[in-house]
């Protein structure tokens, strides 16, 4: 009997505890993070949602049976229900539901996409200035997130639609505006429990300059935290989102906007049922799939929230 | 009677290698005397106090054969039972006291939170007792420390009010885990006197966990060493310097002295059947 | 000949809310080029302070503190850094979590603008006894010895003249403890380094340090000789009571 050699694996490389390289530790550590958020069920389950909402997104064209714009014969195909033709039936414009659905996931990621990526930075970069530096750039910078804070979100993302006219950008804008004062005061109280700490004097002692500091040592302990309350506040931008589109003031008609879908199809609550409950639930699912996504990531990059 | 009884304590946590033991069949009793811990870094003394504090960080998991405080099976007690238990009759002083403080909340309140457990206490009786606690263990102007935050304090200030904030629940077992690292000698000794008082007028039970040998042999009673897990030496603390096993011989060796030159220091080789 | 640290008169506060601490209270002392001084003295004494006074991470201070002969400025520029260099006392706080010894080794490197990075990253795991192995590894994966020697080797990477020690071995063990002070000796006979070192324990401070001050409420009360310190020849009461306890723990 032979005795195989040991072949060391992929596997073994990335979990070793001596890397030779900078790439190895980097994919070590992240490999170490997928595993730990793999072994959370619910979480593999919100990530599923999210990646098949993307894959939706890029393949809508070639997924939707019908047009999501222009419907079909208005005197025999409208408000059909759902069948093995019209998977989710159609609304009162003859209209595929199904098929705007799908385009609509292309609306709702985006509404999600930018409002993480104007309002992330902002709220980051606000609050690990404001706590790095303390005294009265503390204080100017907080005094303006209260200002922010002290309005519920979609009476101010109102105001400032209403100023700037409706529509999904404006409307995106507007979200992103008001969504950033958490995550600043997030990453403010982080950065108070770390600016005071060794390994911050010791980079200073190196001679290093506040920008570098803030970028480089205080900013990737915060974003953490950040990133886990951004995937919770997700479910909330869509709602928000969908709440102007639902008033009119967010996506346009014809736009396949979710929101909008459920405010056009409410007259139609009672007898067809179908036109406003379908874009419902995919609002429900979607904002679920957040949520655990958001619990997951809290698990492996948060371990202080962990209960 | 024994107040806390360990009997085969095994603390082990999953790793992508497989469960790896930090703690490895500990036992011993402890009456209300002093008990010193001593090993190296690494060996699983503080998984010792925190596994008989229920205290295993998770994943990690905590078995024994027996662990019973002053008759009450630990191994059984309900999430109600500990929290009747913990802060209240058991409590432990954490090693990385600038860690284990809270870093936004004054150490005033940090202190006052410990007294919850000594019923109804006015406030002001509380920030009486808090401030005493403070001026026993010899923190110079109570009042200050009082209201400051932790980064405010020197090494040994917040490592002082950690062991306040245990010490004025005045618990009945007290796991003191290097409690007097950052402290200079002649506060030490008043610390000391403190716990040596608690356990000698109240009856406290004392785990002190330690790496200084010298002061385990002159404060305790009786000394467990462990390495890699293990217990592999229990003395009489006065009978430190008779230790058999060579891991105790080597570390009494690595000390520099007062009185001697000795350039370079003797360092310890360690042998892998000592991890057996 | 000029002393290399000539410290006159520090005074530093703190404040705190409406509450003042006066940390330093008129402080001097002077180290030679080549000598290793000790601090010694009461817990919340300022010793750690009169080493951040020096680094300039002490918010406001008075005095003159001279190095090389040459006064400091207000604020400590790049020039300074390359000269002083701390190691803080204690080795769980003064990594990045989130940095591999590589970063934190480097990064001093990448700020001072030093083009044969590689090299001297090497070279600085291996003068303190880390091999390649440990160079891309997180502080988590480090034992607490190992965690104080990166914070060496990174205070010894801009090879300074003058190294400030704050506390650097009370959280380890003895025989980490013995590894960690004969490094620090070598080192110094190498390289002709300058200490000025803080340690509670007499024993470590004779072991290591050729004089010492005793402080006492920000001031220095007492300075001895290591021969003088083997003689217990200490005329100021708290030092002989710091002798005295140094002995171990004597019920009352
Ligand atoms: N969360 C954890 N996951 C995995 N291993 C752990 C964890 N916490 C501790 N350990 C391991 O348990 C062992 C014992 O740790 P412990 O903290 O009890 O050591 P110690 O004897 O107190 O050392 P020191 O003197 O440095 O404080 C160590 O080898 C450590 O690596
Ligand atoms: N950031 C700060 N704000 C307010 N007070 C401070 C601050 N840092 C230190 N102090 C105070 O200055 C005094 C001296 O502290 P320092 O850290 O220098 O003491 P130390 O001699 O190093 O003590 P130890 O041996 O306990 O570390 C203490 O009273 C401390 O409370
Ligand atoms: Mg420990
Ligand atoms: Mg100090």
């Amino acid at each position: 009997m032979t005795v195989a050699p040991h072949v060391p694996s992929r596997r073994d490389w990335l979990l070793t505890e001596q890397p030779a390289s900078r790439r190895q530790a980097r994919l070590g550590q992240a490999y170490r993070t997928w595993l730990a958020f793999r072994g959370n069920p619910l979480a593999m389950v919100g990530l599923g949602i999210i990646v098949a909402l993307i894959l939706v997104a890029v393949f809508a064209d070639l997924i939707a049976p019908y047009n999501p714009i222009v419907g079909g014969d208005l005197r025999t195909e409208r408000l059909l229900p759902p069948s093995a033709a019209h998977l989710m039936g159609t609304d009162d414009q003859a209209r595929d539901i199904f098929s705007r659905l799908v385009h609509g996931s292309r609306l709702t990621l985006m509404v999600v996409a930018l409002v993480a990526v104007i309002a992330t930075p902002i709220g980051v970069f606000v609050g690990t200035t404001a706590g790095y530096f303390g005294g009265w750039v503390d204080t100017v910078l907080m005094r303006v997130t209260d200002v922010f804070l002290a309005f519920p979100r979609l009476i101010l993302a109102l105001a400032f639609v209403a100023a700037l006219g409706p529509g999904i950008e404006n409307a995106i804008i507007a979200i992103a505006i008001t969504s950033w004062p958490p995550y600043a005061r997030l990453a403010r109280a982080e950065t108070l429990t770390i600016r005071d700490s060794d390994f911050i004097a010791a980079i200073r002692l190196q001679g290093a300059s506040s920008a570098r500091i803030i970028w480089g040592h205080v900013v990737p302990l915060c974003t953490s935290s950040v990133i886990v309350r951004v995937t919770f506040d997700m479910a909330g931008i869509i709602l928000t989102a969908a709440g102007l589109g639902f008033i009119g003031l967010g996506a346009q008609p014809p736009q396949p906007e979710w929101g909008a879908m459920i405010a056009a199809g409410r007259r139609y609550l009672i007898d067809q049922w179908w036109v406003a409950t379908m874009p419902g639930l995919a609002i429900f699912v979607v904002s679920l799939g957040f949520n655990f996504l958001g619990d997951g990531l809290r698990d492996v990059l948060d371990p202080k929230a962990r209960k | 009677m024994a107040l806390l009884t360990v009997d085969d304590l095994r603390v082990t946590f999953p790793t992508r290698q497989g469960p790896s033991e930090v703690v490895r069949g500990v036992s011993f009793t402890l009456g209300r005397e002093r008990l010193g811990i001593v090993g190296e870094s690494g060996s699983g003394k503080s998984q010792t106090g925190r596994a008989i504090l229920g205290l295993t960080p998770p994943p990690g998991r905590a078995t024994a054969r027996q662990l019973v405080f002053d008759g009450i099976d630990l191994n059984r007690a309900s999430p109600r039972d500990w929290r009747g238990l913990r802060g209240g009759r058991m409590s432990m002083v954490m090693q990385d006291p600038k860690y284990s403080l809270n870093p936004v909340m004054t150490v005033g309140r940090q202190i006052m939170e410990a007294l919850k457990f000594h019923g109804r206490l006015s406030g002001a009786d509380k920030r009486r007792r808090a401030l005493d606690m403070l001026d026993a263990v010899q923190i110079r102007d109570p009042e200050r420390v009082f209201a400051a935050y932790p980064h405010e304090l020197s090494g040994g200030m917040g490592q002082r009010a950690m062991i306040a904030m245990m010490l004025v629940a005045e618990p009945d077992l007290l796991i003191a885990d290097e409690p007097t690292s950052a402290l200079d000698v002649t506060v030490q000794v008043e610390v000391l006197r403190i716990l040596d008082r608690l356990v000698t007028d109240r009856g406290m039970g004392l785990i002190f966990i330690s790496h200084d040998l010298r002061l385990v042999s002159s404060f305790c009673d009786r000394v467990l060493v462990m390495y890699a897990g293990r217990m592999v030496e229990e003395l009489r603390a006065a009978d430190l310097h008779l230790a058999r096993h060579p891991y105790t011989r080597g570390l009494l060796n690595c000390l520099p002295d007062l009185d001697h030159d000795r350039h370079p220091l003797p360092t310890l080789e360690r042998q892998a059947d000592w991890a057996r | 000949m000029t002393p290399l640290i000539d410290i006159r008169d520090l005074d530093v506060r703190f404040t705190a809310g409406a509450s003042q601490v006066h940390a330093v209270r008129g402080l001097s002392l002077t180290v030679a080029e080549g000598e290793s001084f000790g601090l010694v003295g009461e817990s919340g004494s300022g010793k750690s302070t009169v080493l951040r006074a020096i680094c300039g991470l002490a918010p406001t201070w008075d005095g003159t503190i001279l190095i090389g002969g040459r006064a400091l400025p207000p604020r400590r520029g790049p020039e300074f850094f390359r000269q002083v260099q701390m190691v803080f006392q204690d080795p769980y706080a003064s990594l990045h979590p989130r940095h591999t010894v590589d970063r934190v080794l480097s990064e001093p490197l990448a700020i001072h603008g030093f083009s044969d990075r590689e090299t001297r990253v090497e070279r600085a795991l291996e003068e303190v006894g880390l091999g390649r192995g440990f160079r891309f590894r997180y502080p988590h994966q480090l034992s607490g010895g190992q965690r104080q020697r990166v914070a060496i080797a990174r205070a010894l990477i801009l090879e300074p003249r003058v190294l400030l020690l704050d506390e650097p071995t009370s959280a380890l063990d003895a025989s980490i403890q013995a590894e960690v002070l004969n490094l620090l000796d070598r080192l110094r006979t190498e390289r002709g380094l300058t200490y000025i070192m803080v340690s509670h324990d007499l024993a470590v401070v004779a072991h290591m340090c050729d004089r010492l001050l005793v402080m006492q409420h920000g001031q220095g009360v007492e300075e001895l000789t290591r021969a003088a310190l083997r003689a217990r020849a200490a005329t100021s009461p708290y030092t002989q009571a710091l002798l005295e306890a140094s002995r171990g723990y004597t019920a009352a």
